[in-house]
């Protein structure tokens, strides 16, 4: 089996706030995060499909086609947005990178249909990151 | 699906790879410039993986509230700027190996009581990185 890897960037805003949360447990939990006015992150997502190579191209799948998909499911739904007010998968949640990462797993999961999709890494800061994984190397990914 | 975080931490350390169970010219053979008597050093990064469930409440794993004070108390204050052969309790038996130095952070970050430690990896440097699973 090979695994292959394709990032793409976006940058957004949030913060970290839980309605049912008094402010001063906001400010507690959250710290910095909570601030209203909301700060932003570079984030990286890498995205891993495993699968065989096909006999006849040598691919597992077709880069450009996961680049559009990428494009499509991740960069134009997040870049430049605010996280709490303009993704609606990820309304009534908090823009964590668990998360996050969670949301653009099941966004990309019914559009893999060359290989399986393996892994979602997104790096909030390169500091941090929250990965998704298929629960087992050689079954099928579940949502 | 199985999800995780991953927090990356620093500390700059000295240490010697000199095992007492081989001879001088053994050591020098196993250990090559990393047994000069006088030490060096390196700038470790370390990862520290956990896992769980996802709290609804702060959609988070682990707090990193909780989680950086604590690897900062357990791991990066003792280790960051000290010589591990003398300065770490364990390494005055055993050898400070990255192979054993990842395996003394696991057990000292084994005890994180908010989620589960799932992988401690160490680079020694950008060319080598070392993990332990337990």
């Amino acid at each position: 089996m090979i695994r292959v890897t394709r990032k793409v960037e976006f940058s957004a805003a949030h913060f970290y706030h839980n309605p049912d949360l008094s402010p001063e447990e906001n400010r507690r939990v959250f710290g910095k995060c909570n601030n209203p006015h909301g700060h932003g992150h570079n984030y990286v997502v890498e995205v891993t499909i495993a699968g065989e190579p096909d006999p006849v191209t040598g691919m597992v799948l077709d880069l450009k086609e996961l680049k559009g998909i990428l494009q499509t499911e991740i960069v134009d739904r997040m870049d430049h947005r605010h996280l709490n007010y303009e993704v609606p998968e990820l309304a009534g949640k908090i823009p964590t990178c668990e998360n996050i990462a969670t949301v653009i797993w099941q966004l990309l999961l019914p559009r893999i249909t060359k290989g399986r999709l393996d892994r979602v890494r997104l790096y909030e800061s390169p500091d941090l990151f929250a990965d998704c994984t298929a629960d087992s190397a050689n079954g099928r990914a579940r949502a | 699906m199985k999800i995780s975080v991953t927090r990356r931490y620093r500390f700059a350390a000295s240490h010697r790879l000199h095992s007492p169970g081989l001879s001088e010219e053994e050591n020098r053979r196993a250990y090559g410039k990393c047994n000069n008597p006088h030490g060096h050093g390196h700038n470790y990064v370390l990862e520290v993986t956990v896992t769980g469930p996802v709290d609804a409440a702060t959609g988070m794993i682990a707090n990193l509230g909780e989680l950086d004070p604590f690897v900062e108390r357990e791991v990066v204050e003792p280790f960051d700027h000290k010589y591990l052969n003398e300065e770490i309790p364990e390494f005055r038996a055993s050898v400070p190996t990255t192979e054993n130095i990842c395996r003394e952070i696991y057990l000292r970050l084994r005890k994180f009581p908010a989620a589960q430690l799932e992988r401690i990896r160490v680079e020694e440097t950008s060319k080598n990185s070392f993990e332990f699973c337990g």
